[in-house]
């Protein structure tokens, strides 16, 4: 794991002022004046430790972990929070800085439980590396230590308060980047910890199950529940049929946790690798995905052509669907009545399937990999049952693949690629493309297009959807329609986009959210990174498979097509609607 | 007080907040300047001059009623007074003052009648009351209450009075800040108005331009009373030269600094000074809006406040366009909700904005980018109170007093174990010696003045062999010691300063907001390591001796990184304290150390007791005292201590009225004087003399 | 809790949101301020009430409410002890007061007696330090306290509480 970066996202005016030249550690070195001394730093290779800085986000300066001595300052200054100015002298590693560094580490080891080796965070904490690093071999401060009580009320979330040391970066996250503010810091001093309203178990808060908190956590105070026990028993059960889907961004970033480097796509192995251990048929997401187009890109054009709702939102990332059910009730009407991929699918599998195959539904297990931790709180949603039956059964993160398949010993880089069973292994690029933040979007256009006016469109490749910005809009010819369309991930954006229609904007017709900044390739299962390049690699490996692939529309997916003439009917049919479809209520939440 | 300056005398006297006249401070006191009158000047002067109460016509008595003097029993006086005028059917006004700053001799009652001069009397309690003012008012002076007489010219001296600013505590002072605290009544304008008050506002805003103010503060050498003492001028003109269209002043009157009250007494005796301090800061800065950050504890100070910008927004002083100089202003109250360290700027910002009190880092600092992103000013109560003098007086005059960098005055807290405690206002420049000494009286009860802890928890403890060190920013710096905010405690003989620094490192853990892991997470430990060393050996098991060893070796270190490295100001000086008296009673923290034992005395878990043979008289009061039954014996026989059951509580020589028990380690004689100190009326303004007041308020008389 | 003492809360805390029209996130201390004075302390209901009108989550607002000394979230017992901890009031035996609290109350800061009578707190510093040792019952100052004057203080306070009785 890294946390070097390639500041890309400096703020403009700072590139336009001539670059000055300051000293580090001796040598010179080209900065932007005004820019955090950091930023410079880390865009030389040169390598200051942080627990809490956040990429584009203002200092907090609380982990001071990244001071270093600058001439002429009494003090160590942080780095994050140290303006650049013309000849300063930097030495980042100086007898002095270093000693500070360390003895903050064995600080926050004088309150940190020893069960690094308990610890689901172990080999890749940075906390410990942090003490590896700096060469802490004892324990040097002793002391009383926090007792706190685990938090494993929520479905997705586990909150392990005593290994928290209090960065921060959950609390911002949660509130800048998420806009749910569902925990807070609480207390004061050695006292504080992070928390919930009333200190509240994390179920019955507003949290939105989105796992942001986790992939920002250093430490392993934030895990995802995990469900690989279940799992594991359902494979050694020889009544089960065990089946797996995959989500789209799963084989780009699954790869990292197997030491490739970001974006390379191992859809393949992991295929191999699901049978390895024990999967009886393994599925592609991405078939569900295309299935959803068909289903929302009907319904969208049904509210267009009947003065339905609008804009009409989309649906399939579960954190989102918590978000507007508790804070914006009366958009619920927007929600697309689509369920998600992974639940489409699910059902799908239980009815359709088992028909075919002769399964009792009660005999399979259905599991998912996904790149969420909301998905398992989807799975368990009382909207999701048919007779009892749970469309999933468990809901496994890409990081808790990983680690299944490092338990079963499998040589990720020896395993020889494999395709996926049928029906439900083909997909088109277009549902491969639901795991960057536009690709519904994008998909949805091309299919929605083909639907309203027979044709397909001229170029499939809508550039304006595309891309790592929070939100992104654009106007599409669709026959003599033009459509108003946004997409906006990081649920803040949504907010302001939400308050924009609440105060009366009224040009968006269809609108892509998705909770995670960047979309489901950032998602809060993924393998850990703080590194935006490393997110960007994963878009542009989903990018490279719409562009390398034959089949780019989700309607030209020969599999879907063959669904709706055995067995659905047309998309919004009545079997559809019972299978395909769910709605939504307001949900009283702590908030 | 039949009128108030501000009312009318005739047509041509116009002024009100609609429509504002610009010599309306100047025609109060001279006026009417627009037109000619006699009647009018007539009548202008006679108001000026009542309430200027140089000369009176009917007796005035005034009662010190801050909350000190309140909490010594001031507002029992004021009813007692009250009655026994109405019981006589004497006519006389009664005016409840602030502090005048002698705190260990209130309540204070000061007596003026016509043609004579003001007499002041201390620890009038309200029984005292109505033989003190029959006989005074027959013209006997009761000598054994009186504090002294004030100085002028107007009335006639009382015989064989000495003068007040004659007496050992006022002589020494320069009294520029507090100049009206405990004499004027803070409840009026006009008093503040007829003392000389918004002059120096009017002339401002009429006469130069902000950069001129911000120029002329920085040439006075004005420099932040808080604590920093950065230079004011030059703060203020980084605000000024910020452009921005929203601008503010914030004055930060949250005191949090444990044994500082200068903040609470100056906004109770005398809040005008302070609102036209920050009335010409904000002037200087451009801000149209300013506000008051005050602690909630001082419920009478935030009421005087309260009281304070409603008059002078009646009187057009604060509002639009003022005076009609275009400049307008608006003063907002905050009250603090009761952390520390929003004494910091930052965080200060952050609790007026409603969030969590935790710092950010600077820069980008206030002046540049403050509360609510704008450019705002962030100055302490002394601060600003010091502005009206010092634009009244010039940048020369103000610069003459003091040292080459610490200019005017200095107030402080002084309190601990020193005779007279109180507010004290010294040019910069005077010894710490004469401080405690000379204004404080030295330490009551023949003890052994040990150290004077200044500057609050950042601050550090000033030892016997550098008391003569001058109050000034750098100086105070050498010995390890600041200005901080003003805060002078006093320690004696009986103080431990390991308990002294653990007491701080408490507050301090305690205090700090928990963003840095310095701060938060390195307080603590240097505290555990205080709380090993001062814990009982008797309770210490399995590796807890080595762990004490290995904290008290890492405790410098600790000490460096954690000043090195935190987030804010209250990190950053939060080892001063401790490095302070290690540097200074290095043999203390020795003796706690390595003989386990603590020379003073207080630290109970190293104590041991032992019942003297000779003075037993087997009462057998001590036994059921003891909370671990380590007390043997039959009535009438001699008892006795199992050390090894003892834990120093002192619960029974608390109890013991024979002096028997005593500490196993220390002479009996010291011990003895350790029992009895509470009860001791030696020192002239001991805090024994308040045995039993309370008795007074209220819940036995139900 | 009867019925009616929830909606005499509730319209304590309606009254005092309606002096706060508009308001915005700088308003939260000082209303909180308020609710506490009226309430006593800072119920559930009223953290909710207050996310709800200045539109910000309840757990910023607990996140708030839980860093100042100031806030409480339970009812205060019938006499408010306020000790103060200063530094002058330290040096002149504020602890050993402190002892006898606990020792006669059995109660740490921050609780109230199982009587209902006396709730502790511990203040950093009253500012009344030319007095000290000092503490307040109920806005009430008492100096120059001494261990047996604390004592004989709270019985007074406990007779006259049977007496109001």
């Amino acid at each position: 794991m890294t946390t070097k970066t390639l500041d890309k996202t400096a703020p403009a005016h700072v590139e336009e002022r001539a670059a000055v030249t300051i000293e580090v550690n001796g040598k010179p070195l080209e900065a932007k004046p005004g820019e955090m001394l950091l930023g410079a730093l880390r865009r030389a290779g040169i390598q200051v430790p942080t627990l809490c800085n956040m990429e584009g986000l203002f200092p907090s300066g609380a982990c001071r972990m990244c001071v270093v001595e600058v001439e002429g300052m009494p003090n160590l200054a942080p780095s994050c929070a140290c303006p650049v100015t013309a000849g300063m002298k930097v030495q980042t590693h100086s007898q002095r800085a270093i000693r500070a560094r360390k003895t903050i580490i064995e600080l926050l080891l004088a309150d940190h439980p020893d069960d690094c080796l308990y610890c689901v965070r172990s080999t890749n904490c940075e906390l410990q590396r942090l003490a590896s690093e700096l060469g802490v071999r004892q324990r040097r401060f002793s002391g009383e230590r926090r007792r706190l009580k685990e938090d494993a009320s929520s479905p997705s979330i586990v909150r392990d308060p005593e290994k928290c040391i209090l960065c921060g970066k959950c609390v911002r996250v949660c509130e800048e980047i998420q806009g749910v503010g569902a925990i807070d810091f609480v207390g004061r001093g050695s006292k504080s910890q992070v928390g919930t309203a009333f200190d509240e178990s994390l179920n019955i808060a507003s949290c939105i199950y989105c796992g942001q908190c986790i992939v920002a956590c250093p430490t392993g105070a934030l895990r995802e529940q995990s469900h690989i026990k279940e799992v594991m028993a359902a494979i050694n059960d020889p009544e089960m049929t065990v089946i797996v889907q995959h989500a789209p961004s799963v084989s780009v970033t699954l790869g990292e946790e197997f030491g490739l480097k970001p974006g390379v796509d191992v859809n393949g192995v992991m295929t191999a690798a699901l049978r390895e251990l024990g999967f009886d048929r393994v599925f592609d997401t991405g078939f569900s995905a295309d299935l959803t187009i068909m289903e929302e890109a009907s319904e969208l054009a049904h509210r267009i052509k009947t003065g339905g709702v609008l804009p009409m939102l989309t649906s399939c990332s579960p954190g989102w669907i918590k978000f507007v059910e508790q804070f914006y009730p009366e958009f619920t009407k927007n929600l697309s009545t689509c369920k998600s991929p992974q639940q489409m699918l699910g059902a799908i599998i239980k009815s359709y399937y088992a028909e075919r195959e002769k399964l009792d539904p009660h005999k399979i297990f259905s599991v998912a990999i996904m790149p969420c931790t909301a998905k398992k709180f989807e799975s368990g949603r009382g909207e999701m049952l048919h007779d009892g039956v749970a469309d999933v059964d468990a809901v496994l993160t890409t990081r808790e693949l990983a680690r299944v398949i490092r338990m079963r010993h499998l040589d990720f880089h020896a395993l020889k690629p494999e395709t996926p069973d049928t029906p439900f292994g083909e997909r088109s690029s277009a549902g491969k493309l639901f795991g960057a933040s536009g690709g519904v979007m994008e998909a949805a256009l091309r299919t929605a297009h083909f639907l309203l006016t027979g044709k397909e469109l001229e170029n499939l490749k809508v550039d304006a959807v595309r891309g790592l910005k929070g939100q992104k809009e654009a106007r599409v010819k669709v026959g003599d329609l033009e459509v108003g369309v946004a997409v906006v991930s990081g649920l803040q954006n949504a907010r302001k986009l939400l308050e924009e229609i609440r105060a009366g904007r009224r040009d968006l017709h269809f609108i892509e959210v998705m909770t995670c900044p960047g979309g489901c390739i950032n998602g809060g299962g993924q393998p850990f990174t703080t590194d935006t390049e490393a997110v960007r690699a994963r878009m542009q490996a989903l990018y490279a498979i719409d562009r390398d692939e034959h089949v780019r529309t989700s309607h030209s997916n020969p599999a879907i097509q063959r669904i709706y003439s055995e067995f659905l009917g047309s998309p919004l049919s009545e079997k559809s609607h019972h299978l395909l479809h769910t709605h939504y209520s307001e949900r009283e939440v702590l908030t | 007080m039949s009128n108030t300056l501000h009312e009318v005398c005739c047509e041509k006297c116009w002024h009100s907040p609609e429509r504002p006249c610009p010599d309306f401070v100047t025609c109060l006191n001279e006026g009417p300047t627009c037109h000619e009158d006699k009647h009018c000047a007539q009548d202008r002067h006679s108001r000026l001059l009542a309430h200027r109460r140089d000369k009176v016509t009917q007796t005035v008595i005034y009662v010190g009623a801050g909350t000190c003097g309140l909490g010594a029993g001031a507002g029992k006086t004021v009813q007692a007074v009250r009655a026994h005028l109405a019981r006589r059917n004497i006519k006389a006004d009664v005016i409840e003052v602030g502090c005048i700053g002698l705190c260990s001799a209130e309540p204070l009652l000061d007596v003026q009648m016509p043609g004579l001069a003001r007499i002041s009397f201390q620890k009038v309690t309200h029984e005292m009351v109505p033989e003190l003012l029959d006989s005074i008012m027959k013209g006997t002076v009761p000598h054994q209450h009186v504090l002294g007489q004030f100085r002028t010219s107007k009335a006639t001296a009382w015989q064989g009075v000495p003068f007040i600013d004659e007496h050992p505590f006022f002589a020494p002072q320069t009294r520029w800040v507090l100049a009206n605290c405990g004499l004027i009544d803070p409840s009026s304008i006009d008093d503040y108005i007829a003392a000389g008050g918004y002059q120096a506002f009017a002339s401002t805003i009429k006469t130069q331009t902000q950069a001129e103010v911000c120029d002329l503060v920085e040439k006075a050498g004005l420099r932040g009373r808080g604590g920093g003492g950065f230079p004011t001028g030059r703060k203020w003109k980084f605000a000024l030269n910020t452009e921005n269209d929203t601008k503010y002043l914030v004055c930060n009157a949250d005191e949090g600094d444990p044994g500082a009250f200068m903040d609470r007494a100056v906004i109770e005796g005398d809040p005008h000074r302070l609102l036209e301090g920050m009335m010409i800061a904000a002037y200087a800065i451009g801000a149209a809006k300013a506000y008051v950050y005050i602690r909630a504890e001082y419920p009478l100070a935030i009421d005087r406040l309260r009281m304070a910008i409603a008059q002078a927004e009646e009187y057009g002083l604060l509002g639009d366009n003022i005076l009609d100089s275009g400049f307008s202003l608006r003063i907002v109250i905050k009250k603090g909700a009761g952390a520390f360290v929003c004494g910091e700027e930052t965080a200060l910002i952050h609790s007026i904005e409603g969030k969590r009190g935790m710092p950010r880092p600077r820069p980008p600092f206030p002046a540049v980018r403050g509360l609510f992103d704008k450019p705002t000013v962030i100055n302490n109560v002394e601060t600003l109170a010091n502005v009206p003098g010092l634009m009244q007086m010039g940048a020369d005059n103000f610069a003459a007093l003091g040292t080459q960098t610490s200019k005017g005055t200095k107030v402080f807290a002084l309190s601990g174990k020193v005779t007279r405690t109180g507010l004290v206002e010294v040019a910069m420049g005077t010894t710490v010696r004469q401080v405690v000494f000379d204004v404080g009286g030295g330490i009551p009860d023949g003890k052994e003045f040990k150290a004077v802890q200044m500057g609050g928890p950042s601050g550090g403890c000033i030892p016997s062999q550098h008391l003569d060190i001058k109050v000034d920013y750098e100086s105070l710096k050498t010995v390890g010691a600041m200005m901080g905010s003003g805060g002078l405690v006093v320690m004696d003989e009986d103080t431990c300063m390991v308990d002294v620094a653990k007491f701080f490192m408490e507050f301090i853990q305690r205090e700090s907001c928990g963003k840095c892991i310095p701060c938060r997470e390195g307080t603590l430990r240097m505290l555990e390591v205080l709380q090993r060393i001062t814990r009982g050996r008797r309770t210490e098991k399995g590796t807890d001796a080595l762990e004490r060893f290995q904290g008290v070796m890492y405790l410098n270190r600790l000490a460096q990184v954690i000043k090195d490295t935190s987030l804010c100001g209250l990190g950053q000086t939060a080892p001063n304290p401790v490095l302070s008296t290690m540097r200074w009673f290095r043999h203390e923290y020795e003796a706690h150390i390595y003989e386990r034992r603590c020379p003073a005395g207080v630290c109970t878990e190293l104590r041991t007791f032992h019942i003297v043979a000779d003075a037993c008289t087997g009462c057998g009061n001590c036994k059921p005292k003891c909370p671990t039954s380590a007390i043997v014996g039959i009535p009438q026989r001699i008892h006795y201590i199992v050390e090894d059951k003892c834990i120093g509580c002192g619960g029974c020589a608390d109890v013991c009225q024979h002096g028997a028990v005593v500490l196993a380690d220390a002479p009996p004689v010291e011990v003895a004087a350790v029992q009895v100190e509470d009860d001791s009326v030696s020192g002239l303004f001991s805090s024994g003399t308040f045995k039993g007041w309370h008795d007074g308020k209220g819940l036995l008389q139900k | 809790m009867s019925a009616t003492a929830t909606e005499a809360r509730n319209d304590a805390i309606e009254e005092t949101l309606a002096a706060y029209p508009n308001a915005g996130r700088d308003s939260l201390i000082p209303i909180l301020q308020d609710v506490q004075e009226r309430l006593g302390y800072l119920s559930r209901e009223a953290i909710a009430r207050i996310g709800e009108h200045l539109g910000l989550p309840a757990s910023k607002i607990f996140g708030v409410a839980t860093f100042y000394n100031q806030f409480r979230f339970q009812p205060l017992g019938k006499y408010h002890i306020q000790l103060c901890r200063g530094t002058a009031c330290h040096v002149k035996g504020s602890l050993s007061l402190l002892d006898a609290i606990r020792q006669e109350l059995k109660i740490e800061p921050g609780q109230t007696s199982k009587d209902g009578l006396f709730s502790l707190e511990v203040v950093a510093c009253i500012g009344a330090c030319g007095l000290a040792p000092v503490m307040c019952i109920n806005g009430e100052f008492h100096a120059a306290m001494t261990t047996q004057r604390v004592r004989m203080l709270l019985e007074e306070y406990r007779e006259g509480a049977q007496e109001n009785v």
